[in-house]
């Protein structure tokens, strides 16, 4: 079990610096054509290590492009997730009652939406905008986590432990800092790791319709769309980004639920 | 031939070892009691014997039923021996049944998977199932959830899905545990009744229970068997010091003499509280004052409101009206909006220390957490200092200090709870059924510590229980609450002596005694307590009560004095 | 049960409204958005449009209005597809996406709920392993790159299967595209099943269900089945509402007529209105789906129904 997260972990960090580092490493840049090497194959031919695609273009250097996308639509998705879902879900449940109906009655809405169709009707009512991308993925995101922060903080509330610190005259901040805050921590940390995979897959689906990211620029949801027109001649161009992609998302997957069942253990019967 | 047969049992989980090599033998028709305390390994043994035990259990030694091995038997011929050959009723009811499945649906299905009745006459076994064990109106149970059901129905229906296919040997495992004292009378006078030539292995921490109904008994310590023989033997010449321990810390009811009446000032006073949860009246309208060293029991089966009248003096919950007096001032509002000052005087004391504890806090940080608030400008030396003063008065080992609540034993745990309500000096100190969860021995441990502290401090204690035999031995007065009214309040050695209410009376009376020469008495009471949400109209007890007149149905009563008690009910004079 | 019902009907009302106000905000409200739209209109269009959207009133007006249209199943005139309709391109897309929804999720429910029970019932060995890890794989991998590579091994390489929708007849041309919008599914409903079964036979009235000597078939039949698919039964609207988004990359890829390409189409078209329409539509169905999924749930648990 810690062996899946290290592995994953791993994995992850790894994928990271290659795309931070590589592009910068790589002779090429993401824009540049190369019309000598059109649908070039992978090799170490010219340093087009993942080949080039029909415009000549360094896949490598794209490839690692759209992983940067990625990760940096995971980071953003646990920051929305982390700040206002575990904001709301706290104050939700720390006040309790009414506020607390109103407050979950919101989300139970949002939840009802199909969200996707909003955003793709967001796409086309506004002009194709990354940021855009990044507020839908956000209001999607949080969601999830405000529903299992809340639960946790209303079953905290009510436990004996913290009855025990008020009766001892422990005031409010501090129950929430001592009481309820490290109670949570667990828990938060493992619903962050396992929101990350459906934020990607929103931006790369999005990407893949050509609704989100836009050319030059690239993601590897656009990258697995260019290559669907090459796949009978230059498997590679989507084979390769494709690939990537599920190794990413299955590694969080991975992550998250290898945190889950170390969470679940440290909990006890 | 016995006709259970089990030598050498030994149940291991990886390296740890929880049942070493016991010997246990039923012959037919015959009771016998399987005795020990939590950790002793009696479920364990008990689920060995049908084969119920999680997979990663390592089971030895020989199980033989009727002439049969049950230890090498696959699951296929363990079925057939299951309920058809051995029955087995386990403890809490409302989990041990299907949530999602009517009653009748269940019991229909122990006819059918053992070729006991068709389709066609199925539905008719088990109505007459369900009439046998005592349930009401049948045809109604027949088609209720489970969680339609009170505990004590629940528990009927689980033993008469036991009893259905008619076996030879009744396993049941601390059946009534989790029952009122007054429904668990109900229940064993059930069992007894209509368990014919059936054999009883019964399962219980309670020394009173197999007192008054096994002949035989086997005790069991961490695993390893210490005693067995005939029940009145073993009682009167214990053969092992554990046994001998155990019968020593068990409370009687019918017995001790209780500390003699307190006259000191006045502490604590509670006038007319009301509690409510919505439109249920938890507590309404109840009145007790609490003397300078003194020890104030407050009794009641569930639903009697107790456990609400106390927080709601604390202020956890609202008081919806009434008053809590504390040294001569009005103390009012939620606790985070009380003083500091009165709210470090009354402290409370959880039934399960484990969720009094935070997980995430060490054992120092835990007990000293009052302190760091109360007394910000305390150094840290003094503080430490103080802390390791209350551990070693509550009797814990100063290298508890860097462990958290998940490393400490059940005892220990609540030991720290104690420490963490003594560490302010509180001059009143309510426990909430702060011993139930502990098994005998300890929890005579943690009644002594109370009775010392309060001997060297003049600590107030409210002591909320439903068990009267600890009542006994430790309360300067007792007051017994039945569906949120105080029914009847003295000193504890006239309400022992002479209760008047008939609450009371059968309250007292439902308590199994631990002396096989005391013949248990019938059960006093009849029924459940009524819904909160539909009290019944009159003397809320009428429905119940063996004594109810014409008058009880119409008028509630009050509380009066009738010499010496207090006590509301029509009936007493 | 029939309170229930009712007040869950009622609950699914607002949620409706909502949908449908802020989706409609959305495309008026927009900065620069599609009724400020310049570029050059046939004019009939124009005209028609004008009449249709009563341009010149107010929103909260133009919302009634748009509302009134609705509850008659007027989804207004489509901007793009000259002389249709919206309600008319929905009613003709929708069939095939219904069809291939349908499927997928059918196919999902017995695949997956068979597969999760199978790793339940035989946790922590290899068979238990082999679906789980099938499991995981079917979560992490998108489905448009499930598209590509079926099509790429079954339809390229083998042969076997047709990789397009036009051109082909018959039953063969549903194989891959409903395969692949239900293999994530599956792979969910299995992990999920897989873990509810788990708690579930280790419930208490499980052991007693074994102590009754009822045997694992009956006891997973009559016992744990209800309670284990619970879980199942909550994940049912967010399936529905993944059946339908992927539906949008499956007939983008194997180019079938259904919603999905039509909502694509028109989002990169800005066909405002079709767009508009498409979500409202979709919302309707999701909203509606989930309410008998909460339906279904009362069923099933005797304790929802009195809360």
């Amino acid at each position: 079990m810690t062996r899946t997260i290290k592995v994953s972990a791993t994995f992850l960090l790894t994928i990271a610096l290659v795309a931070v580092a590589g592009p910068w490493l790589s002779p090429h840049d993401y824009v540049a054509t190369n019309f000598d090497r059109l649908l070039a194959a992978p090799g170490l031919g010219d340093m087009h290590l993942f080949g080039t695609d029909d415009l000549g273009r360094d896949l490598f250097v794209r490839t690692m492009l759209g992983v940067r996308v990625t990760l940096i639509v995971a980071i953003v998705a646990s920051l929305v997730s982390l700040v206002i879902g575990v904001a709301y879900g706290a104050v939700a449940g720390f006040v309790g009652g009414r506020v607390d109906a109103v407050m979950m009655r919101f989300v139970d809405t949002l939840y009802a939406l199909p969200f996707i169709f909003f955003v793709i009707l967001l796409m086309v009512a506004f002009e194709r905008n990354f940021l855009l991308i990044f507020v839908a993925i956000g209001a999607i995101n949080w969601l999830d986590m405000a529903r299992i922060v809340r639960g946790q903080t209303l079953s905290l509330r009510e436990r004996e432990f913290v009855e025990a610190a008020k009766l001892a005259g422990v005031g409010t901040p501090r129950i929430i800092l001592r009481h309820i805050a490290p109670n949570l921590i667990g828990i938060v940390v493992v619903y962050v790791t396992l929101t990350i995979p459906q934020a990607i897959l929103v931006e790369s689906f999005l990407s893949f319709l050509g609704l989100g990211v836009q050319e030059p620029q690239t993601s590897l949801g656009a990258l697995v769309n260019s290559g669907l027109g090459q796949m009978e001649g230059a498997s590679w161009m989507l084979l390769i980004p494709a690939a990537l992609l599920a190794a990413i998302l299955m590694a969080f997957n991975f992550l998250g639920d290898g945190l889950r069942d170390l969470f679940d253990a440290r909990q006890g019967p | 031939m016995s006709l259970l047969d089990v030598t050498g049992l030994t149940i291991r989980y990886g390296n740890t070892t929880v049942v070493d090599g016991i010997d246990l033998f039923v012959d037919r028709g015959e009771s016998v009691g399987l005795v020990g305390e939590s950790g002793s390994g009696k479920s364990q043994s008990a689920l060995a014997i049908l084969g119920l035990l999680p997979r990663q259990a390592r089971v030895g030694g020989r199980i033989e039923f009727d002439g049969r091995s049950l230890l090498d038997a696959g699951e296929e011929a363990l079925d057939t021996i299951r309920a058809r050959r051995i029955g087995m009723v386990f403890q809490d009811p409302m989990q041990a049944l299907n949530p999602y499945l009517r009653i009748g649906r269940q019991l229909r299905q122990v006819l059918l998977a053992h070729g006991l009745a068709g389709a066609g006459d199925a539905d008719a076994r088990v109505l007459a199932m369900l009439e046998r064990v005592g349930l009401p109106d049948p045809e109604r149970q027949f088609r209720a959830w489970p969680h339609e059901l009170s505990g004590g129905m629940r528990q009927r229906v689980m033993i008469a899905s036991a009893l259905i296919a008619q076996p030879d040997l009744l396993i049941a495992d601390e059946p009534t545990t989790a029952l009122d004292v007054t429904v668990q009378a109900q229940i064993l006078d059930m069992l007894e009744a209509i368990r014919d030539d059936t054999a009883l292995l019964l399962i219980t921490h309670d020394l009173g229970i197999v007192a008054g109904h096994c002949e035989h008994m086997i005790v069991l310590d961490e695993g390893r068997l210490v005693d067995q023989g005939p029940t009145t033997s073993l009682f009167s010449s214990p053969g092992s010091p554990h046994t001998r321990r155990l019968i020593s810390a068990a409370p009687r009811v019918d017995r001790g003499d209780p500390p003699p009446p307190v006259t000191s000032a006045t502490r604590l006073s509670v006038g007319d509280a009301v509690v409510e949860y919505g439109r249920l009246r938890a507590v309404a309208g109840a009145s007790f004052a609490v003397r300078e060293g003194e020890t104030v029991a407050v009794v009641g089966e569930s639903g009697s409101g107790k456990s609400s009248l106390v927080r709601a003096v604390l202020g956890l919950v609202p008081l919806a009206s009434g008053r809590v007096v504390y040294a001569g001032e009005t103390l009012e509002g939620p606790v985070q909006r009380r003083p500091q000052a009165r709210r470090r005087d009354l402290q409370l004391v959880f039934q399960d220390p484990m969720s009094a504890l935070n997980p995430q806090m060490r054992v120092q940080a835990i007990v000293a957490e009052p302190l760091l608030v109360n007394e910000p400008t305390m150094a840290a030396a003094a503080r430490r200092e103080r802390v390791a003063g209350i551990l070693e008065r509550v009797g814990l080992d100063e290298s508890l200090l860097r462990r958290f609540p998940h490393e400490l034993s059940g005892g220990q745990a609540q030991r720290v709870a104690i420490a963490r309500a003594l560490i302010l000096d509180p001059k009143v100190l309510i426990c909430d059924e702060a011993v139930a969860a502990l098994d005998g021995s300890i929890r005579k441990q943690v009644l002594d510590l109370l009775r010392e502290v309060q001997r060297d401090t003049g600590l107030s204690i409210v002591f909320i229980s439903h068990d009267l035999a600890v009542v006994r031995s430790l309360s300067h007065r007792v007051l017994v609450m039945y569906m949120g009214r105080v029914v009847e309040v003295a000193d504890c050695a006239t309400l022992f002596d002479q209760a008047r209410h008939p609450y009371t009376r059968a309250l007292i009376d439902s308590v199994p005694v631990p002396d096989p020469v005391v013949a248990p008495k019938p059960a006093p009471l009849r029924g459940e307590v009524s819904s909160l949400l539909h009290p019944p109209p009159g003397c809320v007890f009428h429905p119940r009560c063996p004594k109810a007149e014409a008058i009880c149905s119409n008028r509630a009563p009050t509380l009066r004095d009738v010499g010496g008690t207090r006590v509301a009910c029509h009936l007493v004079n | 049960m029939l309170r229930y019902t009712l007040l869950r009907i009622l609950g699914a009302i607002p949620t409706l409204l909502l949908v449908i106000a802020l989706a409609f905000l959305m495309v008026h409200a927009a900065p620069g958005g599609p009724f400020d739209d310049e570029r050059a209109w046939s004019p009939e269009i124009e005209a028609n449009f004008k009449a249709k959207y009563n341009l010149d009133a107010p929103l909260p007006q133009q919302f009634v209005h748009y509302i009134g249209g609705l509850l008659r199943g007027d989804f207004g005139p489509s901007l793009r597809y000259v002389d249709r309709s919206v309600s008319e391109l929905i009613g003709n897309a929708f069939p095939y996406s219904l069809q291939l929804g349908a499927l997928a999720m059918a196919l999902a429910l017995v695949v997956g709920v068979g597969a999760g029970t199978l790793a339940a019932l035989r946790q922590d060995t290899l068979l238990d392993r082999t679906v789980m890890g099938f499991a995981m794989t079917g979560i992490s991998i998108p489905v448009f790159v499930i598209a590509p590579v079926l099509i790429l091994l079954f339809a390229v390489k083998l042969g076997w299967l047709p990789a397009g929708w036009s051109g082909t007849a018959g039953a063969g041309r549903y194989v891959l595209p409903v395969i692949t919008l239900a293999l994530p599914q599956i792979a969910y409903i299995a992990r999920l099943t897989r873990a509810s079964m788990i708690d579930v036979l280790g419930r208490d009235f499980i052991r007693t269900a074994r102590a009754q000597g009822l045997g694992t078939a009956t006891i997973v039949r009559v016992h744990a089945l209800k309670p284990a698919m619970l879980p199942v039964l909550s994940y049912m609207g967010p399936a529905i509402a993944a059946i339908l988004t992927g539906s949008v990359v499956v007939e983008e890829v194997f180019g079938i007529p259904g919603l999905g390409q039509f909502f694509v189409r028109g989002a990169l078209n800005r066909d405002y209105t079709l767009v508009l329409g498409i979500v409202i539509f979709y919302a309707a169905l999701i909203v509606a789906l989930n309410l008998v999924v909460d339906i279904l749930y009362g069923v099933i648990d005797p304790r929802v129904r009195y809360r």
